[in-house]
């Protein structure tokens, strides 16, 4: 099984790279100068993203230091008590929709300090792996087409955010345990 | 509401930092933020050049459209207001079949790309579509079959049997889609509702 996993993991990208690239020279497209018109269009849009995405790291990075996240924690542990929630995952599944590098960081460090084969461990890899970086998404795809007003987006991103969540903890406790 | 989280996590900040006799950590933060925001961006130019020049063969020899039309009646069922044989339907997939191999990094081209053409179909251009909310409500939702980087953080670390986490990651990725779609149902139809 893992071999397999790995080996469709390997594989994936260049598959794709190889298929693409003969289907588009058997049907006649100049390869290089097509890829290379569609490449400058990942410059313009890295430039339209830039200010959202800075935006958006000052604001997170400075809730993260000014302890304003611990507070946070600590406030909402009486509830997390009452759901069985481990304490150590809150700052993962918190962080988890702001931003990605620093949830990884948060999983890594968990899967570090208690073991990747321990409870938290799986739960951490698993919670990281069905969640995503909400507001980064957001910011990002939003931000490329020019939308201001992101509509009922979000709200449906953290829904699906606390979901997965709970799915993990459910379904890591039926599994391992 | 974008623009009240953003106010209030900088507020927020500022007064907790205040209270706890830190504001040289809010200095700190803002411009370490800012530079993060610079890196991430930087390092996502790479990955989008690449991939938008490739998807670009993809799209002008009609391998996009031959992918939108096998798998069309999914996406019309997700998407009721995207056209039969639109680009947009092309791009959707690409971005899902991505997804769904865990290659995060390769997925976001394909969403920018999906959600420029929704952009083109979007009547009021400053607001998110309901067509642009389900695309972002399967991205953040996203069922994963492969979690590449945590299998390889726990090779790192040691892990007995690294890719036992695929099966649960699948399914509770699974269910938190399904959860997401049904939301975004829910809102859609409250959304047409107010706007008729």
């Amino acid at each position: 099984m893992y071999q397999w996993v790995s080996l469709i993991s390997l594989w994936a990208i260049p598959i794709t790279i190889a298929f693409v690239l003969l289907y588009g020279w058997r049907k006649q497209v100049p390869v290089y100068e097509t890829f290379v018109d569609g490449a400058k269009g990942g410059l313009t849009t890295t430039i339209r993203i830039l200010p959202h995405l800075i935006a958006m790291m000052v604001a997170v990075t400075m809730f993260r230091e000014s302890g304003a996240l611990e507070l946070l924690l600590k406030m909402i542990r009486p509830a997390l008590d009452f759901l069985h929630f481990p304490e150590e995952l809150v700052p993962l599944a918190l962080l988890r929709p702001l931003t990605g590098t620093g949830s990884l960081a948060i999983a890594t460090d968990l899967i570090a300090q208690y073991g990747p084969d321990s409870f938290l461990g799986r739960l951490a890899a698993t919670m990281q792996g069905s969640t995503d970086t909400t507001l980064y998404v957001l910011t990002v795809y939003f931000g490329a087409v020019g939308i201001r007003n992101s509509s009922y987006a979000l709200k449906v991103g953290l829904w699906s955010d606390l979901a997965g969540v709970i799915f993990s903890l459910l379904i890591v406790t039926y599994v391992f345990s | 509401m974008l623009n009240i989280i953003w106010l209030a996590l900088i507020v927020i900040s500022i007064v907790v930092a205040a209270i706890n006799g830190r504001m040289e950590v809010i200095n700190q933060a803002a411009f370490e933020g800012a530079k993060t925001g610079v890196t991430v961006c930087f390092g996502l130019l790479s990955i989008l050049a690449f991939w938008m020049g490739l998807m670009r063969i993809a799209e002008k020899s009609g391998l996009l459209e031959l992918l939108a039309r096998a798998l069309s009646p999914i996406i019309s069922l997700l998407f009721p207001d995207v056209p039969k044989g639109h680009p947009a339907i092309g791009y959707i997939l690409s971005n899902m079949s991505a997804n769904l191999l865990g290659l995060g990094n390769a997925a976001t081209p394909m969403g920018l790309k999906a959600m420029e053409e929704l952009q083109k179909l979007n009547a009021n251009k400053q607001v998110a579509s309901p067509a642009m909310c389900t695309l972002l409500a399967i991205n953040t939702a996203s069922i994963t079959i492969i979690p590449t980087t945590m299998i390889a953080i726990r090779m790192q670390y040691g892990s007995v049997n690294p890719v036992e986490i695929v099966g649960t990651t699948l399914l509770s990725s699974f269910g938190a889609t399904i959860v997401a779609l049904l939301i975004d149902r829910w809102y859609r139809y409250r959304h047409s509702r107010r706007h008729r």
